[in-house]
Formats: structure tokens, C-alpha cells, sequence
């Protein structure tokens, strides 16, 4: 437990009759950038709430940083940053004193505020606006604003919901760079919830799927798309008729055809080849023009998981 | 723990500065012009010597501060900050007790302001070769009483504001326990037989000015310390978030 950021143990929390947290074990290793990935409602944003001592468990427990959560949350709450829900940022107040008003929380010096203020700005590409009242700002720079604020007091852990829910694909991307290059360069725990599978596929060592409050899969992304996904052919080209179809599905190696725009895409169990099967497309009258193979996204491990468990 | 408080409170001055702009700081300028300076001017020495002013410096912080602390939590909320603040390193009790001192400090050191210009502008304009100031016994009355009755309004708006969902709500709720507040004692007086009545102007009448303060204080004291009680107990990082 001693090497591990997160350690849950059958926490559950309920609201009235409902599971809104059922029963998550998990570790977390320090220094691991951790992805909780879930629909909308599958208690993430409770989870959070739980290890940061916010909420307290109805059973099981949870370790931050080896401190219990029920007993210790001002301990987790001291050594933890937060961008939770909302950016929760004082609007009325410059940049600065946003991260003023944060670094004296942590205690730390003028000095210590000043250069460490510099430091995240700048390397947010947000130094220049410092001075600006934070409610003219859009939401891509209050974000970013956020993980600043967050990380201002070297935490050992930090924990992130949804940083770039509501933001556009380009702000998003900018806020996921920004945030990769911080925590490579802090060395920081990350427990970030999203359901943007990009994101997670990108940030993530780790990766946990929940759902209705339960933990449906955990493992690296890499893993949990070849351990789930099987492996799955594309082939681009023309004349695959419906009697080709029918003989492609009668092998045992294909679990699945299905035919989009001109492309066949073909779940083949194992790690079986792909080679006789563009031979028998092209013996049925195929022309085959371009062959592809891989495994499953975790958009479509997700997607999975999601069906089977869906009651 | 009083650093914490500090903190607390320069976010919450700062907050309160910089509320409504420009227009915000204008306000506070006129009402410290109001009560430091029209109000001297228009009722002269009077403003001083009527014992009559240890209400109205007793209302004044009452008024001032139910303008700034209905802002308290139901602001917080309101413009999602509260969860990240309680997600902070910081105490309950130094944001509970940070936001009260705020609130208190704003209203009182405004009326403190006004009533030393208040001083000013009498012996300006009405001294007349004599300097006008306020007995002993009333200035600590003064001091005193504007202090708790700041308290009173902090401390029942904190906790006003920790239930209400919207600083407008926690604004209408906090206007009408200060109005039953100062209507109930009239007509609650109103209401008793007039045998009563009469026994208890007799009993003020006889008891002096300083005695009757005393009480009033002493009562305040007391409310001060309930509603403070109340607020503390009612402070829950986990009944807020799920608020």
C-alpha cells in the first residue's frame, strides 16, 4: 500500500436505496496517470468526492497517499490539488489572485507564491494575462487557470474531473498537451475521470472502466484493447457480394462481418490471419484494394463493456 | 488556524471590493458620506450628545453588514467555488469563522469610520469654539454594541447563507429575520396588557440609559453566541457538497 497514490477497498457509498459507488476495489501506483472512464452518472465524480474525504463511505474504505479518508482527509486535502466539476475559479479576481488566494491556503511565502505562480503560467502560456479579471476569460483558459491552481503547492496527487468536458476539440487538445508536459515534468499522481476515451488513451498509464458504480475493467489501454477487443480487419475495396459475406461468416476464425461505405470490417477471434480470408473474398468476385489489421480502439472496448453490462 | 481565518478573509475583502466595479466602490463611498457627513451635518451636535446614537451605531453595522454576507456561501454556490474551497486544506472553522470575520469587519470598521468622521463634520461645522464629543460611557456603548450587533448580522447571515441555494434567497431570508428582530420586541410590547406595560416603562424609565444598554448588550451577547453555534453545527463539508 505504501507504493500506491489510490487504495480502495469495497468502498461503496449509497444515496438512499441507490449504489451510486458499489463495492470499488482498486490501487493506483504513485506516479501513475490514472483514467476513470465512465458514462455520465456512473459515479465519478463521486469517487472523487470519497477519496477526497468530501463525502464519507457508507462501507469499505479508501487510502490517499496512505492516509484513510475518513480519518485523515485534512491530511489528503493538504498533500491533493482538485479540478473537480466546476473550474472554481473566483471570477471577480485576476488570475493571480485566484492563484494568490490558493498559494496562501497552502502556506507557502510571497516568494515561493510569486515564482511558482510564474512558473505554471508561463509554461501555460498564460503569464501576459495574469493581471486580467478571470470572468472575460473563455473556458479553455479558465481550465487551464484550474490546473495551475491545482498544482500550485507540489501535490502528491491530483485529481482532475472532466478537464476538458465543454471545451472545443482544439481547447481540448491544447489543455491535454499542456496538462501531459506538467505532470511529465512534476512527476505527479493523476486520477482524472472522463469519458472522452481519446483523452484517456493519450493521458492515461492506467485505465478503469465503471459503470452503475461498478468497475467493470482495469489495465493499461494497450491491454485492456487486446486483452477485450480480439483483433479486427479492415478491408477497403469492391463486388463483396452477399454470398461472399455469407462465406466469410461461415469460418470459424470471424465472429463478425459487417460492411460500411465500401469497407468490410471483419472481428476475427484470437489473433487469427487475414490472408485467406481476402483470398476467399477475392475467389467469390471481390476486388480487394487495401488491407488493414488491428485491434479494437478503446472507444470500442468501452462500447463493449458498456452493452454487456447494460442490464 | 488564525492564518487560515486571514486568508479566508482577504479573499472575502477582496471579493466585496471588487463587487459591482466601479459602481460597488462609489456605493461605499456614499455611505460612509451619509453617516459620517450628511447626517451630522443635517442633525448637528445632536448626532453626539442624544443617547439616541447608540441605535443608530447599533443598526448601522446591522444594515451594512446583511448587504455583504447574504454573499457568504450562497455566492460560493451559486458561482460553483464552494467545492473546491471545501476541497482545500483549509479548517471548517477557518472558513466558517474567516467569511464571519469578514462580514464583521466590513460593517463595523465602516460604521467606526463614519462615526469618527461623523465626529469630525459635528465639530467642523457645529463646534463652535467647543469641542463636541461623545460621554465616556457612550462611546464604549458605541463601540460595544456596533461590534455585536455586526456579529448578530454576520453570524445569522452565515447561517442563513449555508442553507440557502441563491444569494437572493439568502438576501430576502436575512431582510426579514432582521426586520422580526427589531419589529417583534415593539410589538411584542404592543401586544402586552396594558398593566404590564405600564410596569415595564416604569421599570426602563427608572433603570437609566447605562443599565438598559447593558441589557441590550448582554441579550445580543448571548443571541451572538447562539447563532455562531448554529452556524458551526450547521457547517458540514459533506451536507454542503450535497447541497
Amino acid at each position: 500500500m505504501s507504493d500506491s497514490a489510490v487504495y480502495m477497498e469495497n468502498l461503496t457509498r449509497d444515496f438512499g436505496a441507490a449504489h451510486v459507488v458499489d463495492d470499488l476495489s482498486l490501487t493506483v501506483p504513485k506516479g501513475t496517470v490514472f483514467g476513470f472512464l465512465g458514462p455520465n452518472g456512473a459515479g465519478k465524480t463521486t469517487t472523487i468526492r470519497l477519496l477526497l474525504g468530501l463525502l464519507e463511505p457508507t462501507r469499505g474504505r479508501a487510502e490517499v497517499l496512505g492516509f484513510d479518508t475518513r480519518t485523515q482527509a485534512d491530511e489528503i486535502r493538504c498533500r491533493a490539488g482538485a479540478l473537480l466539476e466546476h473550474s472554481g475559479l473566483y471570477e471577480r479576481l485576476s488570475a493571480e489572485g485566484n492563484l494568490a488566494f490558493y498559494g496562501r491556503i497552502a502556506h507557502l511565502s510571497k516568494a515561493q507564491c510569486a515564482t511558482r505562480i510564474q512558473e505554471l503560467l508561463t509554461h501555460l502560456g498564460l503569464w501576459e494575462r495574469r493581471k486580467e479579471t478571470v470572468g472575460t476569460w473563455s473556458r479553455g483558459m479558465k481550465q487551464k487557470l484550474a490546473v495551475a491552481r491545482a498544482m500550485l503547492h507540489h501535490p502528491g496527487i491530483l485529481f482532475l474531473d472532466e478537464p476538458t468536458a465543454g471545451l472545443d476539440p482544439v481547447a481540448s487538445a491544447t489543455l491535454r498537451d499542456d496538462l501531459l508536459a506538467l505532470v511529465e515534468h512534476e512527476g505527479v499522481t493523476v486520477f482524472l475521470t472522463t469519458h472522452n476515451l481519446v483523452e484517456a488513451e493519450k493521458l492515461c498509464g492506467l485505465v478503469g472502466v465503471i459503470r452503475q458504480g461498478r468497475l467493470l475493467a482495469v489495465g493499461p489501454p494497450n491491454e485492456l484493447r487486446t486483452g477485450r477487443g480480439a483483433s479486427r480487419a479492415e478491408i477497403v475495396g469492391h463486388g463483396f457480394d452477399a454470398e461472399a459475406l455469407a462465406l466469410l461468416r461461415a469460418r470459424p476464425e470471424v465472429t463478425g462481418v459487417e460492411q460500411q461505405n465500401g469497407r468490410l470490417l471483419i472481428d476475427l477471434r484470437g489473433e487469427a490471419e487475414v490472408a485467406p480470408l481476402v483470398r476467399l473474398l477475392v475467389c467469390a468476385g471481390g476486388a480487394v484494394e487495401e488491407v488493414r489489421k488491428g485491434h479494437a480502439s478503446l472507444d470500442e472496448v468501452f462500447l463493449s463493456l458498456m452493452k454487456e453490462e447494460t442490464p | 488556524m488564525i492564518a487560515d481565518i486571514q486568508t479566508m478573509m482577504w479573499k472575502e475583502w477582496k471579493e466585496i471590493l471588487l463587487q459591482g466595479g466601479r459602481r460597488g466602490q462609489w456605493n461605499l463611498l456614499i455611505t460612509i458620506g451619509v453617516f459620517g457627513m450628511f447626517m451630522p451635518w443635517q442633525f448637528g451636535a445632536a448626532w453626539v450628545t442624544s443617547p439616541m446614537s447608540l441605535i443608530y451605531w447599533a443598526w448601522v453595522p446591522l444594515f451594512m453588514v446583511t448587504v455583504v454576507i447574504a454573499d457568504a456561501f450562497a455566492g460560493e454556490r451559486e458561482r460553483h467555488t464552494l467545492e473546491t474551497l471545501l476541497a482545500s486544506r483549509l479548517s471548517d472553522r477557518a472558513i466558517l469563522f474567516g467569511k464571519v470575520a469578514a462580514g464583521v469587519s466590513y460593517g463595523w470598521g465602516l460604521a467606526m469610520v463614519s462615526m469618527l468622521l461623523g465626529l469630525v463634520t459635528v465639530n467642523v461645522l457645529h463646534g463652535r469654539g467647543h469641542l463636541v464629543l461623545y460621554s465616556p460611557g457612550v462611546g464604549v456603548g458605541i463601540v460595544v454594541l456596533s461590534l455585536l450587533s455586526a456579529i448578530l448580522a454576520a453570524s445569522a447571515g452565515v447561517l442563513i447563507s449555508l442553507r440557502a441555494s441563491t444569494v437572493r434567497q439568502a438576501q430576502q431570508t436575512l431582510s426579514l429575520a432582521i426586520m422580526a428582530l427589531l419589529f417583534v420586541p415593539i410589538f411584542g410590547a404592543q401586544a402586552l396588557p396594558s398593566q404590564m406595560r405600564d410596569h415595564l416603562a416604569t421599570t426602563l424609565a427608572t433603570a437609566g440609559a447605562s443599565k438598559i444598554a447593558l441589557l441590550v448588550m448582554a441579550a445580543l451577547l448571548i443571541l451572538d453566541m447562539a447563532l455562531m453555534s448554529a452556524a458551526i453545527a450547521r457547517f458540514q463539508r459533506a451536507r454542503l457538497i450535497l447541497d
